[in-house]
């Protein structure tokens, strides 16, 4: 363990109109076992202590399940954490003493600034509204062996749903597209037979709503896949597809 | 889903005492972060409420946690700012931790027994083991706020009744 100094540039913004600008501040002894979240607690103490406006961030559960946390760390979603890991999973070791650490929100039509970098991510609620209900029937529980599924397949659908839906695939597409959260949410069910009843609906509704509410379409480029947290690949957005022109077809 | 009119009494009265609430912490302007003051507090509750509890030990707690308290409504800061105000977020939160971390001090110093997850180091058994008083203390233990921080809560004892168990004492060595 040791401690490190360094240059924090953080962003400013009140609200979605305002223009925005950096400020900055220097970091003096961090243990750099400190989280990137907790050392961002420390700048707020020292920005408080020093008459000056606290700088706003997204953050709950930390511990990487709950998708809160969102910010762009020297050019990349979630910092460059090994893969597999939200911004309260990065720690100050991953960076060097006299670094200047440059953060910013995510930028995106479909994710307003609130302030600083709160940003409004509603929409992906709205996107997940949009998919519906799933059919369950109720009442005695039925036997764990009445729905045969492949372990393979199981396995598949609970990598899409470990998605936490924290955005950075939006924020790191130079489309603004939602697909990779979209195609992870649609296959999680669409790979269940429990999930098929509604899968045709639940694929028109969600991408309807998502180019409703202005997010682009996927080029391939696959920012997304190398920015996520939780590895979602792009091969999720090829069964989006496939789900879709299926439902479409059938219409 | 039906939309509620919000120029019901009950909406004004409501919103009038959210807002009393805020101006109360804004008002304050003293000089003490949120976060200076809930890190003191969760120090109290780790040393005095923690894992082992004793009734010395929760009674010097509840004094801390009351005289932190003190000190949360008189040097407590938050900026002053316009729309989102985090510090204020906190600060909300941070009261009510205050009400919460007296209910389980007070629960803890009451029940004068070891069963679960609460371990009085006065009730124990020869081998370290938690030791339960069937006789005094086989209730679920519910409090009232009395709407005054100054008044001692009030302990309502719900029974606990097994019908078709017998109860025992848990035991992992045999």
């Amino acid at each position: 363990m040791a401690n490190i100094s360094f240059t924090i540039k953080y962003w400013k913004q009140n609200g979605p109109k305002d223009k925005g600008h950096f400020d900055t501040h220097e970091m003096k002894n961090i243990p750099d076992d400190t989280s990137f979240l907790e050392m961002l607690d420390i700048l707020n103490e020292e920005l408080i202590a020093a008459g000056k406006e606290p700088f706003v961030f997204d953050h709950d559960c930390r511990e990487g399940i709950c998708g809160m946390c969102s910010l762009y760390i020297n050019g990349t979603p979630h910092g460059k954490t090994s893969r597999g890991a939200t911004t309260c999973q990065l720690y100050m070791r991953k960076f060097k003493n006299g670094d200047t650490i440059t953060v910013e929100p995510w930028r995106s039509a479909g994710f307003p600034v609130i302030k600083d970098c709160m940003v409004d991510r509603s929409a992906f609620d709205k996107i997940i509204q949009a998919g519906g209900y799933t059919t369950i029937r109720t009442g005695q529980p039925q036997d764990a062996n009445a729905i045969l599924i492949p372990k393979a397949d199981a396995d598949e659908a609970m990598d899409c749903a470990s998605c936490i839906g924290c955005g950075a695939c939006v924020a790191a597409c130079k489309n603004g597209s939602a697909m990779l959260f979209v195609s992870s949410k649609v296959s999680q069910l669409a790979l269940l037979p429990q999930g098929r009843v509604e899968a045709a609906r639940r694929a028109k509704n969600m991408i309807a709503k998502m180019d409703e509410l202005g997010f682009g379409n996927c080029t391939n480029t696959r920012a997304c896949e190398a920015v996520c947290p939780k590895c979602e690949t792009i091969a999720n957005i090829a069964r989006l597809n496939r789900e879709f022109i299926k439902a479409k077809l059938a219409d | 889903m039906p939309r509620f009119s919000t120029s019901l009494p009950e909406f004004d009265q409501t919103e009038k005492a959210v807002k009393a609430r805020i101006d109360r912490l804004m008002n304050i302007k003293g000089k003490s972060s949120v976060d200076s003051i809930h890190k003191e507090l969760g120090h109290i509750m780790w040393e005095h409420v923690g894992m082992g509890r004793t009734a010395e030990g929760l009674k010097e707690g509840i004094e801390m946690i009351k005289k932190l308290r003190q000190k949360f409504y008189s040097d407590l800061f938050i900026p002053q700012l316009n729309g989102v105000n985090t510090e204020l977020e906190k600060a909300l939160r941070l009261e009510d931790f205050f009400l919460m971390g007296l209910l389980i001090a007070n629960d803890a110093l009451s029940r004068n027994e070891s069963c679960g997850g609460h371990f009085r180091e006065e009730y124990q058994t020869e081998e370290g083991e938690a030791k339960r008083d069937d006789e005094n203390y086989f209730y679920v233990g519910c409090w009232e706020y009395p709407g005054d921080d100054e008044k001692a809560p009030v302990l309502y004892k719900e029974p606990l009744v097994y019908e078709a168990i017998k109860v025992q004492t848990r035991n992992y060595k045999s």
